[in-house]
């Protein structure tokens, strides 16, 4: 009979204990983090949390529902350029840019996760391959050029912090973004958890099954679809508003690519994984054109294939088997009895 | 009528182009099941090797075999070293090392041969070619079309004709009974990677003339790779080579003759493509449907 | 005289369902031994085992060399051609593809060419056929030329997986008289797994029965049918 994780304590306090204990550090550093470092510091790590948020939705299509998406970029990019239009031509508040370029995102994922419900494995990842690749010219595309800015694209102005707040701008929407990363990350918890998410990994495991018990496949693939191009919309919007420039080079196939990486290192099917993938995605390119001029792209593609190789559940699941290693070394039983090889389940889904 | 003609000779030229690129990935994917994300970047690499010899003063059609047997020598390598390995894991894991060997080769090209545009040189005289009076067609055009098809013959007659030939057919179509009459299946799998390698380089240096060598050049000429594979059957080789026929003609045309789309939204047409074959039909023209059994 | 096959102490099975528990048989040079028992006893897995399609544990020897551990490739290039459950043919190549792909490890072409000639006198439908794509073939036909094939490699022992399966009782009477005469004319010994008892027992000098994975009976194929109780328990009949 193995001892349930819950009833072990490691060094006083159990596994989920910690857990929380290390989240809720995590959270605490956050939000103290503009005034511990510079304020490009600060910019930069906007950004982890802008490309955070845009894994975060390509794990919902790919890791927790199996669908192959090579080509999120364009939903950054669809979310981007709608932010960025409505602060250009219509001088919508950035604030309300968000919701509404997520929700176009939405709908841009629907349909194309409808379109494609058919499709699977490579032939999923072709579609969305081809998208990505397309996106840029539709992008540069003449006849839209009023709205798009073509291919010069269009360059916007930083917000000010509110209400008077001693924040300056980068301080400003760190916090901004701080706020609405917590907020989609527990709401894809919630999403995860709940019944949704396991239709959504039934559908990834078994869709012909899952059909038969009741479950409609076509929709809750569109709807998936449609809510991780949502996230990565909303990460888009947001890197329109901090980075205060969208032009089609930004957002070519590379950004759809780097997003499938961040995702593999980070970790799939686990939302804290997200969070690795975007310290990945900022971070690595900056350390590796220091060593060499090839980088980002090839240290990217080794370090990925290394990743398949050896570590395949990304360096999520390297913490999370780790953390169980340390449990079951370490782990006592509450009444004092070291715990005989405590059992932790490692199952594929939110944690 | 002068137009038409040069933009279906100018069609077939880049058509045949995507049609060994289609080659290609049709090849692996009968083997494997595998599409192969990385094979435009393999070729844009091999071209780059060719361009470098040819830099170096090495005569235009020595380099050109050469680039060719050094491609399907690295196409093997490449097999036994990098994708033998994760064959039988789950296709996520190998579509993972397709992307990350894309992203090598693409920056280890921009890094050995930095990202300015290149030229590179054409075989064929930069001469117009007049095949009817009055109408003229780029010299390049013609031979890329006679290439094109001198390959395609040289593959038909290896497959048809040769043993070795026909064993990898068999190898591909059944592996477990190919094993049963004692063909070495994964070195047919790696004779076929080498193969594809070495289409994909002939493809490379016969677009480069035309589009100017630059590490992303094969990214959309990758994509009408696909949409010609697709069109004419993932697992059909004649369907690839029509396929890529006729999509290089549709594009020229649908460029030339519907205003909206012009030179600008090309990429989008493949996009199109690709899309309405996989919704209405994944077997293309010439594939069969595969049923898969629950 | 030698044995072709010499296996014992066979333990196998498919990842952690183990099937086999310690089969002990031998086939005899230019002999046929049958292998029986119901579904499930564990008769396919054990051939394939012998030609290396799944991984086991114990002894198999061919000839006098160990084959067991071996790639399924190598040891058909040893002299053994297994004609599988299912027929394994090329469907979609042409009769005459197939034949030629048997072939493929040998490297004499007169060898092969007389050899075409002998096949088609075992199966002349296979020569009227011979450009036909095989998936088009019947039953019985895909059966001939999975023999066939399995001829054309040049090997010493057969290994042969309910021949029997989906076809008339003449036409199986008529496959086995052929597989008799590729036995004495050929000199290739046979291990003939079947669910038809009674024309395997016609057939073979030898038979083992299985059941759930270990040789319950062994003997001449005489002997077996001679024995009533064994009948009646085992065979049914």
């Amino acid at each position: 009979m193995a001892n349930r994780p819950e009833t072990v304590v490691v060094f006083g306090l159990t596994p989920d204990a910690w857990k929380r204990a290390m989240v809720s550090t995590v959270l605490v550093v956050a939000v103290l983090l503009p005034f511990l470092v510079s304020d490009f510091r600060t910019f930069q790590f906007t950004l982890v949390m802008i490309w955070a948020i845009a894994v975060l939705g390509l794990n919902i299509v790919t890791g927790f529902s199996g669908q192959f998406s090579l080509g999120h970029g364009a939903f950054f990019a669809v979310g981007a350029y709608t932010a960025a239009i409505m602060m250009d031509h219509w001088e919508v508040p950035y604030y309300l840019c968000v919701p509404v370029a997520g929700l176009v995102a939405l709908t841009a994922g629907f349909a194309f996760g409808f379109a494609a419900g058919r499709l699977a494995g490579h032939y999923l990842a072709l579609a969305t391959f081809a998208l990505a690749v397309a996106v840029p010219q539709i992008l540069k595309y003449d006849p839209l050029e009023e709205w798009t800015g073509g291919v010069q694209g269009i360059p916007l102005l930083k917000p000010d912090a509110p209400f008077g707040l001693p924040l300056n701008p980068d301080e400003w929407l760190y916090y901004f973004v701080l706020f609405i990363t917590v907020v989609l990350f527990v709401c894809a918890g919630n999403l995860l958890r709940g019944r949704t998410g396991r239709a959504m990994m039934a559908i990834r495991d078994q869709p012909i099954a899952a059909k038969t018990m009741g479950v409609n496949v076509s929709l809750y693939k569109a709807l998936t679809f449609g809510v991780s191009a949502m996230y990565t919309g909303i990460g888009g919007a947001l890197y329109a508003i901090v980075i205060q420039f969208v032009s089609p080079d930004s957002f070519f196939l590379f950004v759809s690519i780097f997003i499938f990486v961040g995702m593999v290192v980070g970790g799939m099917a686990s939302i804290y994984g997200a969070i690795y993938g975007g310290l990945f995605i900022l971070f690595v390119p900056n350390i590796a054109e220091e060593i060499t001029k090839a980088a980002p792209g090839a240290i990217f593609g080794v370090i990925m294939i290394a990743f398949a190789y050896l570590v395949p559940f990304g360096v999520a699941g390297f913490a999370r088997i780790a953390g169980a290693r340390i449990v079951r070394k370490w782990g006592v039983a509450p009444n004092g009895r070291a715990s005989l090889g405590a059992e932790s389940k490692q199952t594929l889904g939110g944690e | 009528m002068d137009l038409f003609i040069q933009q279906v000779v100018g069609g077939l030229a880049t058509g045949g182009i995507y049609a060994s690129l289609a080659l290609a990935l049709v090849m692996i994917h009968r083997a494997t099941e595998l599409i192969n994300f990385a094979q435009g970047e393999m070729a844009m690499f091999s071209t780059y090797i060719a361009w470098t010899m040819i830099n170096a003063g090495m005569p235009y059609w020595f380099a050109f075999f050469l680039t060719v047997a050094i491609s399907f020598v690295g196409g093997v390598v490449l097999e036994r070293v990098v994708i033998r390995p994760v064959e039988h894991r789950p296709i996520l894991t190998i579509i993972i090392v397709f992307i990350g060997l894309l992203l090598i080769f693409n920056a280890v090209a921009g890094w050995i041969w930095t990202y300015t545009l290149k030229s590179f040189e054409s075989p064929f005289p930069d001469r117009p070619l007049e095949i009817f009076p009055g109408t003229t067609v780029r010299m390049h055009d013609v031979g890329a079309i006679g290439v094109t098809l001198v390959l395609l013959l040289l593959l038909y007659l290896f497959f048809r004709f040769t043993p070795l030939g026909l064993a990898m057919r068999a190898a591909a179509l059944n592996p477990g009974s190919a094993r049963l009459v004692g063909i070495r299946v994964g070195s047919m799998l790696a004779l076929g990677w080498g193969l594809a390698a070495a289409i994909g380089a002939v493809a490379g240096m016969m677009v480069a003339p035309i589009v100017f060598l630059d590490p992303s050049m094969m990214f959309g000429i990758l994509l009408y790779g696909f949409a010609s594979a697709l069109l004419g059957g993932i697992n059909s080789p004649v369907g690839a080579v029509i396929g890529g026929f006729m999509v290089g003609v549709m594009e020229n045309m649908a460029g030339t003759y519907v205003p909206f789309i012009g030179n600008e939204l090309k990429l989008t047409l493949a996009l199109f493509v690709i899309i309405v074959v996989v919704i209405f039909r994944p077997a293309g023209l010439f594939g069969k449907t595969v049923v898969s059994r629950v | 005289m030698a044995n072709m096959l010499d296996v014992s102490g066979l333990e196998g099975g498919y990842g952690p369902t183990q099937v086999l528990f310690g089969l002990d048989f031998t086939v005899r040079q230019g002999g046929i031994t049958t292998i029986l028992g119901a579904n499930g006893a564990g008769k396919t897995t054990t051939l394939r085992a012998v030609c290396g399609m799944i991984k086991v544990s114990g002894k198999i020897t061919f000839d006098g060399a160990r084959i067991d551990g071996k790639a399924i490739e190598e040891i058909v290039r040893l002299g053994i051609a297994h004609v599988p459950d299912g027929r394994g043919t090329f469907t979609s190549l042409t009769v005459e593809d197939n034949l030629v792909l048997g072939a493929y490890t040998r490297r004499d072409s007169d060898g092969v060419a007389a050899d075409m000639e002998r096949v088609f006198g075992y199966f002349p439908v296979l020569r009227e056929r011979r450009r036909q794509q095989a998936g088009t073939l019947s039953g019985g036909e895909q059966q001939m030329l999975a023999l066939a094939r399995a001829v054309m490699l040049k090997p010493r022992l057969m290994l042969l997986d309910e021949p029997s399966f989906g076809l008339a009782p003449l036409l199986v009477k008529e496959l086995f008289a052929i597989m008799r005469r590729i036995n004495e004319e050929e000199s290739v010994s046979m291990l003939v797994v079947e669910q038809d008892a009674t024309m395997a027992l016609e057939l073979a000098d030898h038979a083992y029965l299985l059941e759930t994975g270990r040789v319950v009976v062994s003997g001449t194929a005489e002997e077996i049918k001679a024995d009533d109780a064994v009948r009646r328990a085992y065979l049914g009949y």
